[in-house]
């Protein structure tokens, strides 16, 4: 079920096929739908085999980056000689993107089995579950969920009989989207700023608490049990476009379509199709002009990129943006590209952590520059100092949360400058600036 | 270290060889090339926020930065290539738009890496001009610490300074983004007995010192490398000087010994050296009275009181006196059955900066008690002064002679007072000899872990005062045992001959950071 | 509305046998530190300086410390705020959706007038936050704890009554 709507015919509804269906949600519920199976069946084999499996079903990471699991998996040390961690990135902060928290809201279990066998294949004792603070249902949700995997033996000393011990416990946010850059949220589990860490060393060497570490997000851990169910080829076998991108995908649609929510689609479905077949087009009225496809650091593409452009990894790059995490953001006709350029520069920088000079400073002042714009103020040198800014702001930094402001200033420009010039010339009234940060 | 793996790489045309993890920051040192940096500091551990060190590497598309980024055989690093220039020239557009134009008022003027690197790399206009800089007022962080956030760029070189090498976090980086600030918590002050080090190890004028507030401009200051004498741990410093006043101590940095620090209590241990209420003439007793005379009469008064031989003489030091000293004025009661003692002000604990193994504020609160002892001086000063009854002489070197009554220096045949100020008890001497303090000569200290270190003279003595190693080479000469010493070289270099301790040292291989009497024997 | 009354400890009795659970999660105390602050929010309604001083204490860090990670963390109060604190999602996707409007509604039956102050009554104070993770729902708005999907100007009358 594509919720909150019933699914789409034209979705594949693997992750999402019991949400709305609270009964899944319990223990039983869940073992009643086939829970449980995959990690059994993974406690039986050696962890690397799981490795392996993973590994071969082709599975991408869901929370940006699309790095492969099963070789992010293989980083971790095989021989063992201190604690290894898993942390699972449940901060789901990226403008756009709400697929996470509808995986834990629907199908806790579902997490925690994804969990549990991961952790099992990279040897870790303890799985940390970061959730953001704010929310706070699926937090609820996500606890009870794990009272109960540990009243039923899942988890705890001798996991599923196993004889293994295995430990999954929840870190609670408290309002900071950086927290998501996964060495960021390390420091955060830690107890500090979220502030992220320069690399080398990197997590699986270096991680948690100074130990080897994976990171993985909702949604990639959450396909896991399917690919122990149902093997790696059959994942490998479901791709529309390119093969290196393969298996489902959920897609939050937020914005201009008449029915917004989250879809599961195979991966190289048409953005197109996602918009108007699934989610029933526009509004009432209204002409598609932009969309961001893949969570709001991602470039935005416009109505005729938007329409042929496919969604996976390649399909997406091909037309000068990303797949990101997924969340598709659609804009009609009524949409301020200007105002939503700063609105979105806003977010990048209160978000911000402090510590690079480009990303701190630079972010702030693309917000007054736009601010200026906005006010008609703005001369037409703005737009070569935007970009200048944005060109000085990319891939110079510890993470890419600058490099993140910067692709919307620049592909926002690149595909809307007539917008920005409007305002220059006079011909768009001034916009009322509402709050600024802070 | 001579068996570690070493890396050869070029840096801006020139060839070096560095060990295995090392930086390209430090490597490109060595090349004598300074990439710009400012969170990076070599006492601190890395954080690699500030950008401002990004570099080329060949065949690596992004820059990278310098400081966090280790060497690898055959790399190619380029600094000053135009996309690293345009990069850091970027980032310094980015700290300045927030930053007063202040300079003019600013403490850290002429020392400032912002300053020089705006200066160097910087770009001649601005394109912030349209918008208002962030204001915030002036915040005491409490002890002799100033902060000003308008000039701050969030190096965090401080906050790591306490939270990892002090270990006490007393301040934070507060708030995120733009907003951000260095923050305390109302109840908390930097009065950490190291804490001072954050002035120095702020870049800019951020952090700024109250005891210095707009006493002088960097320009006009003399810098002169001495030792500290505020206790036995032997800190290497600089004496600030501002026409012939000390006006700041900051650390020198010694690996062996204090690494990039110093302790309050040796960072505001200076203001006795500018005392102006000084013995400034030669004193001699005609009838009960000291009367002023000059040199010619007061060496060969000293001769003539010293010449004798046979009794006993008594020397009382003070244990932050050099080694010239201590030697010179032993080598001059040579003849006599001599008691050798000095004292020293013991409290209780030491104060470690807990980063830095090996360094703390010692509980021995003076800076020659090894050189004292190597010499063969006695921590043992009451009896000695029950020993100057009876004695034919004795000989004061800068105790300051508390405790201790004008008779009871008159029991002895002859006394003979050197030193700085005039107490009450040395109008019981004889003869008065003015001599300069640690900052007015040269000379030599040995620290608690047999380390001798050389202090230069950063002011000129007042009046007629004379270093001692001088004052006493005079005497020895005018006795017809020496001759004139012309330099505290050259008093060490006697030493170096006659004192085992000190075998094989000389000031040339001293050098600024000093070599242990150990390494001295080893190598001899 | 700032504290006249003395600190009451928050790490006493049960919240201490709490707070030790969580610690035994974690192979370094410090790791604690976010959940004590949680604690302290639940019991005092925000996080004051003494709050942090006896945080500090419990957990062996320094006040300052926890005030850098306070002030990092948006979700901590550094002041005391209206019964039910409502906080707005106005990011981009909400924003198109009219995200702005709800804000407008809230400041004005609230009574709160400004973002960021408290009513005279001291039932409300409203902010406007950043993606609240829930943008297919927009507008989503935070009560206290609870997450209210697809907030328009028109349903915001009922909520303040609601919550009043
Ligand atoms: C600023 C920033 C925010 C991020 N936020 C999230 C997030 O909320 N959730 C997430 O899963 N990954 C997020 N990421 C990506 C993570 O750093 C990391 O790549 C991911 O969690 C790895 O999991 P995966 O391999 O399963 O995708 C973020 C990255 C950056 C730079
Ligand atoms: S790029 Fe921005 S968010 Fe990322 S580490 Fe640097 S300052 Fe922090
Ligand atoms: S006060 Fe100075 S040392 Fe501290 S962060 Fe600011 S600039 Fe750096
Ligand atoms: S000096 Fe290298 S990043 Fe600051
Ligand atoms: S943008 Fe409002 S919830 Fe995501």
């Amino acid at each position: 079920m594509g919720y909150p709507h019933k699914p789409h015919e034209k979705e594949t509804v693997i992750l999402s096929e019991y949400f709305g269906d609270a009964e899944a949600r319990s223990y039983d519920g869940w073992v009643k739908r086939g829970g449980y199976k995959a990690l059994k069946a993974s406690l039986e084999m050696q962890p690397a085999e799981v490795v392996e499996i993973v590994k071969s079903s082709g599975l991408r990471g869901r929370g940006g980056a699309g790095f492969p699991t099963g070789v992010k998996w293989s980083f971790m040390p095989k021989e063992k000689s201190k604690p290894h961690y898993l942390c699972c990135n449940a901060d789901e902060a990226e403008p756009g993107t709400f697929k996470d928290r509808e995986i834990m809201r629907w199908t806790p279990h579902a997490l925690i089995e994804g969990c549990a066998i991961a952790q099992y294949a990279i040897q870790a004792e303890i799985t940390y579950i970061y959730i953001r603070g704010e929310f706070t249902e699926p937090l609820r949700i996500m606890q009870a969920a794990l009272d109960d995997a540990y009243g039923n033996g899942v988890l705890g000393d001798n996991a599923m009989g196993s004889g293994r011990r295995l430990d999954m416990y929840i870190h609670r946010g408290a309002g900071a989207y950086i927290c998501g850059e996964e060495t960021a949220l390390m420091n955060s589990i830690e107890g500090q700023r979220g502030n992220p860490r320069i690399r080398p060393p990197f997590p699986a060497a270096s991680g948690v608490f100074g130990m080897p570490t994976t990171i993985n997000n909702v949604e990639t851990l959450a396909a896991v049990p399917h690919i122990i169910n149902r093997g790696p080829e059959w994942y490998k076998s479901l791709s529309l476009n390119n093969e290196k991108s393969c298996g489902t995908k959920l897609f939050s649609v937020s914005g201009h379509v008449q029915r917004p929510g989250n879809y599961e689609v195979t991966m190289g479905f048409p953005l197109g199709e996602l918009i108007n077949d699934l989610c029933g087009g526009m509004r009432q009225g209204r002409t598609l002009k932009a969309c961001i496809p893949g969570g709001s650091s991602v470039p935005i593409l416009n109505r005729e990129e938007t329409e042929s452009c496919l969604l996976d990894y390649e399909g997406c790059v091909e037309m000068g943006t990303m797949l990101g995490s997924g969340g598709v953001i659609v804009f009609d006709d009524s949409a301020d590209m200007v105002y939503q350029t700063m609105r979105l520069a806003r977010f990048y920088a209160h978000e911000s952590c402090a510590q690079c000079t480009q990303c701190r400073e630079g972010t702030g002042w693309t917000v007054r520059i736009l601010e200026r714009i906005l006010a008609g103020q703005g001369e037409p040198k703005d737009l070569d100092l935007l970009l200048d800014l944005a060109d000085q702001m990319t891939g110079k930094t510890i993470c890419v949360l600058s490099d993140s402001c910067a692709a919307v200033v620049i592909s926002t420009i690149k595909r809307f400058r007539n917008e920005f010039e409007a305002y220059m010339a006079g011909t768009r009234e001034p916009g009322v600036v509402a709050a600024g940060v802070g | 270290m001579a068996d570690q793996a070493l890396v050869t790489l070029t840096i801006e045309g020139v060839e070096v060889s560095v060990p295995k993890g090392t930086t390209i920051l430090e490597a490109a040192k060595q090349a004598g090339v300074l990439i710009p940096h400012y969170c990076y500091h070599p006492g601190l551990p890395i954080a690699g926020v500030c950008r401002m060190c990004l570099i080329e590497v060949e065949g690596t598309p992004k820059l990278q930065i310098g400081c966090a980024t280790e060497v690898a055989q055959g790399q190619v690093v380029k600094v000053f290539g135009d996309e690293a220039l345009k990069a850091r020239e970027s980032v310094l557009e980015f700290l300045l738009i927030n930053h007063p134009l202040d300079c003019p008022i600013c403490d850290q003027a002429g020392e400032c890496e912002l300053q020089n690197y705006v200066f160097q790399e910087g770009r001649s206009n601005t394109r912030y001009a349209e918008y208002a800089k962030r204001f915030s007022p002036v915040e005491d962080f409490g002890a002799d610490v100033l902060y000003v956030p308008n000039r701050c760029i969030l190096c965090t070189r401080c906050v790591r300074f306490m939270e990892h090498v002090a270990e006490e976090p007393v301040l934070n980086v507060s708030e995120r983004g733009d907003r951000a600030f260095i923050g305390i918590h109302p109840d908390a002050t930097l009065d950490h007995e190291w804490a001072g080090n954050v002035v120095d190890l702020c870049p800019v004028g951020s952090l700024i010192s109250k005891d210095f507030l707009h006493k002088a401009r960097a320009w006009e200051l003399d810098r002169t490398p001495s030792v500290c004498t505020g206790c036995s741990q032997g800190c290497n410093i600089n004496l600030d000087t501002r026409s012939d006043v000390v006006v700041r101590i900051r650390p020198r940095p010694n690996p062996e010994v204090n690494r990039h620090f110093i302790c309050d209590t040796g960072r505001m241990h200076y203001r006795w050296m500018n005392r102006g209420d000084r013995i400034e003439a030669p004193l001699i007793s005609r009838g009960g009275e000291l009367q002023a005379t000059d040199w010619d009469h007061a060496l060969s008064e000293a001769a003539r009181l010293v010449s004798g031989s046979g009794g006993r003489a008594v020397v009382l030091i003070s244990p932050n006196a050099s080694n010239e000293a201590m030697f010179l004025a032993k080598r001059l009661v040579a003849q006599f059955t001599a008691t050798l003692a000095f004292r020293v002000e013991r409290v209780d604990g030491e104060i470690p900066l807990s980063g830095v193994p090996g360094l703390a504020l010692r509980a021995e609160r003076a800076a020659n008690v090894a050189g004292a002892t190597a010499l063969g001086y006695r921590d043992d000063f009451d009896a000695a002064v029950q020993a100057i009854e009876g004695a034919s002489l004795v000989i004061v070197v800068a105790d300051d002679l508390e405790g201790v009554s004008r008779e009871a220096l008159q029991k002895a045949v002859n006394a003979v007072y050197i030193g700085t100020i005039l107490p009450d008890a040395a109008r019981g001497a004889a003869l008065v000899l003015p001599v300069a303090n640690t900052a007015e000569e040269d000379g030599t200290l040995v620290n608690r872990d047999g380390r001798v270190q050389r202090y230069l003279q950063a002011k000129s003595a007042p009046g007629m005062a004379r270093p001692v190693w001088w004052v006493l080479g005079e005497v020895l000469k005018e006795l017809g045992r020496g001759e004139s010493l012309f330099s505290a070289d050259e008093a060490f270099a006697l030493m170096a001959e006659a004192e085992g301790s000190f075998r094989g040292l000389s000031y040339a291989n001293l050098g600024m950071h000093g070599r242990t009497m150990s390494e001295a024997r080893v190598s001899v | 509305m700032e504290q006249t009354t003395e600190y009451a400890p928050v790490f006493t009795g049960d919240n201490r046998k709490r707070l030790d659970e969580v610690l035994a999660r974690y192979p370094a105390k410090r790791a604690g530190l976010l959940a004590a602050l949680w604690m302290v929010q639940e019991q005092h309604g925000w996080v004051s300086d003494e709050a942090m001083a006896e945080t500090a204490d419990v957990l062996g860090l320094t006040p300052s410390y926890i005030k850098g990670v306070v002030t990092f963390y948006t979700m901590y109060h550094q002041h005391p705020v209206g019964k039910t604190f409502v906080q707005v999602c106005t990011t981009t996707p909400c924003n198109i959706c009219g995200a702005e409007e709800v804000v407008e509604a809230f400041l004005e039956h609230t009574g709160c007038g400004d973002l960021g102050a408290t009513s005279p009554d001291g039932k409300f104070t409203v902010i406007e936050v950043e993606c609240l993770g829930a943008c297919g729902f927009a507008t989503p708005v935070m009560m206290n704890e609870d997450v209210i999907e697809n907030v328009t100007p028109e349903k915001v009358p009922d909520l303040v009554k609601q919550y009043s």
